[in-house]
């Protein structure tokens, strides 16, 4: 209370300083130096300004761990699979096949954990779109486009700081799960490392597709019904929270062309070492071409869509 | 960018914007109907009009956030569709809404602008400070810009379009819902920049003063058509004449006929005792015109000079108030009459 009284004051105080001063104009007529205006330039500085207020605000970051918390922590612990096999009078040895069988590992909490990933990466990648139409609405926009940053470096930033978050919140989320009994066994520093790579692409396509239905909005309602009708089936029409063979044939089908379910199936092979539905080359190959050309078409689509 | 340059300096031509039928439509709305005009190295050109007349979409234009529907334009050299880059790089742009991003200081904000335009640290950081003071925000310099008032942003906006030194700056309504004030110290600004670094200056407005005081040469713009170039001192001389009002003591004789025949008069009504004339150049005319009226043996009460001001050229161009009030015509027509009697 008392720092807002202090601000608006010294807001007046400028004011009123600005009317009687004529301050020395220190201002040189000396050209420039040579400014760097390369294709990338400004990116860094475009993706540091959204990242620094993302970090600057903890509490966002903290409401965003909690819906994977939750589904880890709920869904995860009570259906515990291994235990309604058992239940039925399995021996700990069918009942692992079993569980193999179905899932690629026997744990079904690590199962999930991974899925969990793609969670995590779904919704703060939709999130680069709503970036998107509050930038235009706060005239932010605006002064990028007058500059000569390129169109398409405005496009990537808002797809590399919603990466960044990404990453970041999906380590965060491995770490929880791990600490709710994730199985470590198969944990190796190369696992991890590429296992974090198929998040970034996969990050990187998903917000790529995000930033570019935002493009030409400035309605955040529109966005927000997006994101509902985007992210509901990309999350249930993959493999996150259950395996493909579980599924009705028809649904298998969509499953099978969503690109969340490769990253997925990557990231367990790489994580919890299951056995995944592809070989892990076919995974990475369509992760990547995903990310490349969900990025192509939004540098593409900026070119035209970005100035009116 | 230098060939261009060259090419364009061994023409000697001086024009840094040059437009040639320049037009924008959305769906059926012509918003700029084929405007044509040159900007002249190191002047400050002003548009002028009314709300929704084209300006700020043909800033829009000229700064390559919108594309021309037809026409060609030249900014700083280089074509605004083909070369939109480089046209970005040589030009500054304070906008008309607000741009900053009011999680960041105003420090912060000019360095970001800084490294958009690709300018090195080394340099941007002290170029900043200098924009700051300028500006006179040094004080709020650290401050985030959500906390500042709507006169420290707008200065703030321009310390922004100043960050790469631009050759030529385009202000969209900078004084818009300004206090008179902070209006004073953007004139301030606006002064310094042309007389002390030679920046051409493009500005749009539509308040009269502002155009009146500040700008070399103004166009006056409506329905997205230029109705008229020139500097205001023309603008205001196209509408025609001073206006003197002559107070008589005697309301009879009537010396109207007496005082049309002296020759910078044009035209003379008679209202009760007063003499409601339009002249040419008034300070010759008026002491002409007390020498007659006491010739007559009647005595002068009192005299008042009117120049003609932008706002009479304004409406006469433009005659908005009168087209879209057509019904209420005599009310506005009376009502000018009575302003204009209270001025004098």
């Amino acid at each position: 209370m008392t720092t807002a009284t202090d601000e608006i004051e010294s807001a007046t105080v400028a004011e009123t300083h600005l009317k009687s001063s004529s301050v020395a104009v220190p201002l040189t007529l000396e050209p420039p130096p040579k400014a760097n205006t390369g294709p990338l330039h400004g990116l860094w500085a475009l993706t540091q300004r959204d990242l620094r207020k993302w970090y600057s605000n903890p509490i966002q970051l903290f409401i965003s761990l909690i819906q994977p918390v939750i589904w880890m922590g709920v869904f995860g612990k009570a259906l515990n699979f291994g235990t309604f096999i058992a239940q039925s009078g399995a021996s700990p040895s069918v009942t692992n096949a079993i569980m193999l069988n179905t899932f690629g590992t026997t744990s079904y909490f690590s199962y999930l954990a991974c899925g969990q990933l793609s969670f995590v990466i779904l919704f703060t990648s939709a999130f680069s779109g709503m970036s998107v139409v509050f930038d235009r609405r706060f005239g932010f926009m605006n002064k990028a486009l007058s500059t000569p940053v390129g169109r398409g470096t405005i496009v990537m930033a808002k797809v590399f700081q919603s990466v960044g978050r990404s990453v970041i919140q999906a380590s965060i989320v491995l770490f929880i799960a791990v600490l709710l009994g994730m199985d470590t066994g198969y944990f190796s520093v190369l696992g991890i490392a590429e296992a974090f790579g198929v998040v970034f692409l996969m990050a990187t396509g998903l917000s790529a597709l995000y930033v570019m239905l935002a493009l030409r909005s400035s309605d955040w309602q529109t966005q927000m019904a997006l994101i509902n009708l985007l992210n509901l089936p990309l999350i249930f029409a993959s493999n996150a929270l259950l395996p493909v063979k579980l599924m009705p044939t028809w649904l298998q089908y969509v499953v099978q062309v969503n690109p969340v379910s490769y990253a997925n199936d990557a990231i367990r092979q790489l994580v919890i070492g299951a056995v995944g539905s592809s070989s892990l080359a076919v995974d990475a190959g369509v992760v990547l071409a995903f990310a490349v050309v969900l990025s192509t078409m939004g540098i593409v689509l900026s070119w035209r869509l970005l100035s009116k | 960018m230098s060939a261009e340059q060259s090419r364009r300096e061994a023409n000697g031509s001086g024009a840094i914007v040059s437009v040639e039928r320049l037009s924008k439509s959305f769906g059926q709305l012509k918003a700029v109907d084929g405007v044509s005009f040159e900007i002249e190295q190191g002047e400050v050109f002003g548009f002028l009009g009314p709300n929704g007349a084209g300006k700020s979409t043909t800033i829009n234009m000229l700064t390559t956030m919108m594309r021309p529907t037809s026409g060609k334009a030249t900014v700083c050299g280089f074509d605004v569709l083909s070369q939109a880059t480089d046209v970005r790089r040589n030009v500054g742009v304070v906008p008309q809404d607000y741009t900053a991003d009011e999680d960041m200081t105003g420090y912060q904000n000019i360095l970001l602008c800084a490294d958009l335009y690709g300018l090195p640290r080394s340099y941007s950081k002290a170029r900043a400070e200098a924009l700051l003071n300028l500006v006179e925000l040094k004080d709020a310099a650290q401050r985030k810009v959500r906390t500042y008032s709507g006169g420290m942003r707008r200065r703030l906006e321009l310390a922004c379009g100043l960050i790469n030194q631009p050759k030529l700056l385009f202000l969209d309504e900078p004084t818009l819902g300004l206090d008179v004030q902070t209006r004073a110290a953007v004139w301030k600004y606006i002064r310094t920049l042309k007389e002390q670094f030679k920046m051409t200056l493009f500005l749009t407005t539509h308040y009269l003063e502002e155009a009146d005081s500040l700008c070399d040469r103004i166009a006056i713009i409506d329905h997205g058509r230029i109705i008229k170039i020139g500097s205001p001192s023309e603008l205001k001389a196209s509408v025609g004449g001073d206006i003197i009002v002559v107070g008589v003591s005697e309301s009879e004789p009537d010396i109207s006929p007496e005082i049309a025949q002296i020759k910078l008069v044009k035209e003379v009504k008679k209202n009760g005792n007063d003499y409601r004339i339009k002249a040419e150049m008034g300070e010759e005319a008026s002491p002409q015109i007390m020498d007659l009226v006491r010739s007559k043996g009647l005595h002068v009460t009192k005299i008042a000079l009117t120049k003609p001001t932008l706002d009479e050229a304004y409406l006469e161009l433009t005659g908005r108030n009168i087209r879209e009030e057509e019904t209420n015509r005599m009310a506005m027509f009376s009502q000018r009459v009575t302003m204009s009697r209270a001025r004098s």
